[in-house]
């Protein structure tokens, strides 16, 4: 009794009439069931989509993600140029100070030594002063 | 998109595929490169996929459109058929070989179908689409689907008829 509506089934799956709901009936009764003598030829058929199915891509997929490297390998770089430029100029702004210092230090040197000259010419009057007593107080000495 | 929601959106068909591709190009180091660049090619579409209301559908046309320039290719042209053999699980130990021994003639008469039929054939009885959907991959209307699938399917069982009476004359 199966085998009369397999055969029904059959005709109507040759004409591309079957719903997928219909040939999984058809698929079940080949690769599950005994199947009826005349009908052997269709099971080697249905064996054969089933087998099929369980072929598998079993290589994992590359994807390019080789762009995205360059983009990171960018980022990185214009870090590295933006620290490099940063401590640079730090370095450079710290000597600028020193610099600054050592002006302003020396400046003020300048100054003291200036201000020192002028005391000591003043006591080269003193000096003078010391001769004359000399010259006045004879000293017998 | 990122890479983990594209794989999520990709991996459920790479089967398929790969299958499809296997259809056409018989090989299956060339339907494994082509599942490989099909699947870069989809990558660098990814802002794209989210358009597409089917992605799988997609993906499938692409498919068969890289298989038919490969198969175009002289490369291809000059690849040499490989087949591999085809086990079979779910059948009774003594029937085994004489089966796989059958098995391995679908295939073959498959093989020898027209480019188009072989890819009905292929997403209609193994990976079971709607004739619509087909329509949609193939770029036809799904009554040309069922003209050429009915074709294919007299075709292989007339030839399997064949093969098998000529089976029972030999013994």
């Amino acid at each position: 009794m199966e085998s009369i509506k397999i055969e029904q089934l059959l005709e109507k799956y040759e004409n591309a009439e079957t719903s997928l709901h219909e040939e999984a009936v058809l698929k079940d009764y080949f690769n599950n069931n005994d199947v009826a003598p005349h009908l052997q030829q269709y099971q080697a058929l249905f064996g054969y989509y089933a087998e099929s199915k369980n072929e598998n891509y079993s290589k994992p997929i590359r994807l390019n993600t080789k762009k995205q490297h360059w983009k990171w390998l960018s980022v990185a770089a214009s870090v590295v140029l933006l620290f490099s430029v940063y401590t640079g100029y730090t370095n450079n702004q710290e000597k600028k100070e020193a610099k600054i210092a050592f002006e302003n230090t020396q400046m003020a040197f300048q100054l003291l030594s200036k201000n020192m000259k002028k005391g000591t010419t003043a006591m080269a009057y003193l000096g003078e002063y010391e001769t004359t007593t000399n010259k006045i107080f004879k000293n017998n000495k | 998109m990122k890479q983990t929601e594209f794989l999520s959106t990709v991996m459920p068909f790479k089967d398929k595929v790969y299958r499809l591709a296997k259809r056409l190009l018989v090989s299956s180091e060339e339907a494994e490169d082509a599942t490989q660049e099909l699947f870069m090619k989809l990558w660098n579409r990814k802002e794209k996929l989210s358009s597409y209301k089917s992605v799988e559908a997609f993906a499938m046309t692409m498919t068969k459109n890289y298989c038919f320039d490969r198969l175009k290719s002289k490369q291809a042209s000059n690849m040499s058929l490989v087949h591999s053999n085809y086990k079979e699980n779910g059948t009774s130990l003594d029937r085994k070989t004489e089966l796989n021994d059958s098995v391995s003639i679908v295939h073959q008469l498959i093989a020898k179908l027209p480019e188009q039929q072989r890819m009905i054939i292929q997403l209609r009885d193994v990976e079971d689409y709607e004739y619509e959907e087909i329509g949609k991959v193939l770029d036809i209307k799904p009554t040309a689907v069922r003209v050429a699938l009915s074709r294919a399917r007299k075709k292989i069982r007339e030839q399997l008829i064949k093969q098998h009476n000529y089976g029972i004359n030999q013994n």
